[in-house]
């Protein structure tokens, strides 16, 4: 057990007098959670639009307002001929363009019916899907005030709901990403380095030829980084948490321990890692290649695994991160007990077991 | 067998595959001695020496290392002895005391016992104004010297020196080997490999190896008189010529 403590205490010491990667434990996920949390975003907010108002009426007017006065809108100009919309758009001054029909009133007195029309700026395609949503959401609403007092029989009123996310807050759908990335880069790319470069330094040699175990050496490299990989854990819910007011809906100590079987898989990567790369450069670019372009393109962390081409669906499912990711979000988000993620947890069990035996009987072949 | 003798191998053999990196090797090495493990680069010391201090399993034949089975007791086997590798392994981000301490630890000395065994040792090595610096500022000769005494720190039967004066100037060198007769007068036996055939001649005895096996074995002097050479340095020549 002394041997142990020894071992750890100089693990820590490597760790905090390495100025670079004490920069990446720490600075990384206080610097991604803010980048991802601030800057980017899939929200609308004061949105700027133009009017093409052909028929200036009560109706007119009172629509253009409602638009106005919510705050995903801010009405930019308004111009007058048909042809001033291109140009508009070809400013990039305004997102949308709303083209209200000659006689809007009248038409929708006599005939029941108007049109607008909603021109949107597709080069963002998200954008312009939600600007348009939002604008039909406003119509809606007017019409259904206009309606309120004439019964209408047999009227279908499709009313969604956004459940677990009303808000389309993006910073919901980053956390859970976000906390997944720091994890997996910490926990797998900083041990696998880590144990490089014991063997490039030849001091690996020295401690294989000491009375430790394998097994003792394995873990008192990585424990140190579990107990990082924890606070790191820690940190990212408690910005997420205070600063951009994400729920953790359900407990909080599930969600613990199953961070901390994720940290483990990454660890078992780790050391499979550094089994198979001879340098520290070696070990950095397979963690990067292998781990961290999986994570963030194929775990459904940004893209949807919905709608990936069928093989890419299949491998998503040998990625350890799509699963945690799936895990997180029932618990933050949904407040979801361990009977509704048990399949996944199992599942996440059962790779982090398999990561591990690989790596130990690795780590054994290499010694021979 | 006598109970001086505290490595005996017989046959020793470690074969990759098809190819016989080591071929039935056999020697004694008495408590004491300073024998030198001798031999052109790839010619198997390295395998052998692995085998030695048990981090390779030979394929066939048997080896007793301070009375341990290599087979069988080789967690036994690193109790006893000591190693020092050719790239003077301390932790550079570390102190002088805490690398010390660290390797003190690994073999499992009490607290109070490393305590002693630093300042006995900075004392010795004349390292005071250094000892809590890191060793990474320390000049190479410094280093080989603190790797020496870390690798005898828990007073090892035996201790494996792997090619330990690469790249030190020739001073260096010298107080190097001061240091390894006086662990050899205090009992320890030492096992060195090395290239330089000048230190060859400090050796008590002398094997040296060709393709796998050992070719020559004897006292540096008899060596120079069985090969008739002037220095060691033409009796391995001799001998790598074939």
């Amino acid at each position: 057990m002394n041997r142990f403590i020894g071992f750890v205490k100089k693990e820590f010491y490597h760790i905090f007098r390495d100025k670079r990667s004490l920069f990446i434990l720490f600075g990384m996920p206080i610097a991604q959670i803010l980048l991802f949390g601030f800057a980017i975003t899939n929200e609308i907010n004061n949105v700027d639009v133009a009017i093409l108002d052909h028929s200036k009426d009560a109706t007119t007017e009172e629509i253009i307002n409602k638009i106005a006065a919510s705050k995903y809108f801010n009405i930019n100009q308004i111009i007058e001929k048909e042809s001033d919309i291109e140009t508009v758009f070809k400013k990039g001054k305004v997102k949308a363009v709303l083209n209200f029909e000659k006689d809007f009133s009248k038409n929708l007195i006599k005939d029941h019916k108007a049109t607008i029309q909603i021109i949107t700026d597709a080069t963002d395609p998200n954008t312009a899907n939600t600007i348009s949503n939002f604008v039909n959401a406003i119509l809606q609403k007017y019409q259904k005030q206009l309606n309120e007092k004439i019964t209408i029989t047999y009227q279908i009123v499709p009313e969604s709901r956004m459940v677990y996310n009303p808000e389309l807050k993006s910073v919901y759908m980053f956390v859970p990403g976000v906390m997944t990335i720091i994890l997996m880069l910490v926990s797998a790319m900083m041990t696998s380095i880590s144990i490089t470069r014991e063997k490039e330094l030849g001091t690996m040699e020295i401690l294989l030829v000491s009375p430790l175990k394998p097994i003792q050496v394995i873990v008192g490299k990585v424990f140190p980084y579990i107990f990082l990989s924890i606070i790191n854990a820690i940190i990212i819910v408690v910005l997420s948490v205070f600063i951009f007011k994400m729920p953790v809906q359900g407990s909080l100590f599930l969600l613990a321990m199953v961070s901390i079987l994720f940290i483990i898989s990454a660890l078992a990567l780790g050391i499979l890692i550094s089994t198979i790369s001879a340098t520290q450069q070696t070990a950095m670019m397979i963690s990067l290649m292998g781990l961290m372009l999986p994570v963030i393109l194929l775990s459904g962390f940004i893209f949807p695994i919905s709608s990936m081409p069928i093989p890419l669906q299949i491998i998503s499912n040998i990625i350890p991160a799509k699963w945690f990711i799936i895990i997180i979000k029932g618990i933050m988000l949904k407040g979801v007990g361990i009977q509704f993620i048990w399949k996944e947890t199992l599942i996440l069990l059962g790779m982090t077991l398999f990561f591990m035996a690989l790596s130990v009987k690795k780590y054994k072949i290499r010694l021979e | 067998m006598s109970n001086s003798k505290v490595i005996q191998v017989e046959a020793l053999t470690k074969m990759f595959g098809d190819f016989t990196a080591v071929n039935a090797i056999t020697f004694d090495v008495e408590k004491g001695e300073i024998f030198g493990f001798l031999g052109a680069n790839g010619a198997g010391k390295t395998t052998a020496m692995k085998m030695l201090i048990g981090i390779s399993i030979p394929t066939s034949g048997a080896a007793k290392v301070a009375g341990f089975d290599v087979f069988t007791n080789a967690e036994d086997i690193k109790k006893n002895i000591g190693y020092m590798s050719q790239k003077f392994a301390l932790y550079d981000d570390l102190t002088v005391r805490e690398n010390i301490t660290f390797f003190g630890g690994i073999y499992g000395l009490s607290r109070k016992r490393i305590k002693e065994k630093s300042n006995a040792l900075i004392e010795e090595l004349g390292l005071e104004e250094v000892a809590n610096k890191l060793v990474g500022a320390l000049p190479l000769g410094w280093k080989q010297k603190l790797s020496f005494s870390v690798a005898l720190i828990h007073d090892p039967k035996i201790v494996f020196l792997d090619e330990p004066t690469g790249g030190v100037d020739p001073i260096t060198r010298r107080q190097f080997w001061e240091m390894i007769y006086k662990a050899a007068n205090q009992g320890t036996t030492v096992f060195v490999t090395t290239h330089y055939m000048d230190e060859a001649e400090y050796c008590d005895r002398v094997s040296i190896m060709v393709d796998g096996k050992i070719e020559a074995l004897d006292t540096p002097k008899n060596l120079k008189a069985q090969f008739n050479a002037a220095n060691m340095n033409d009796v391995f020549l001799k001998l790598a010529r074939g």
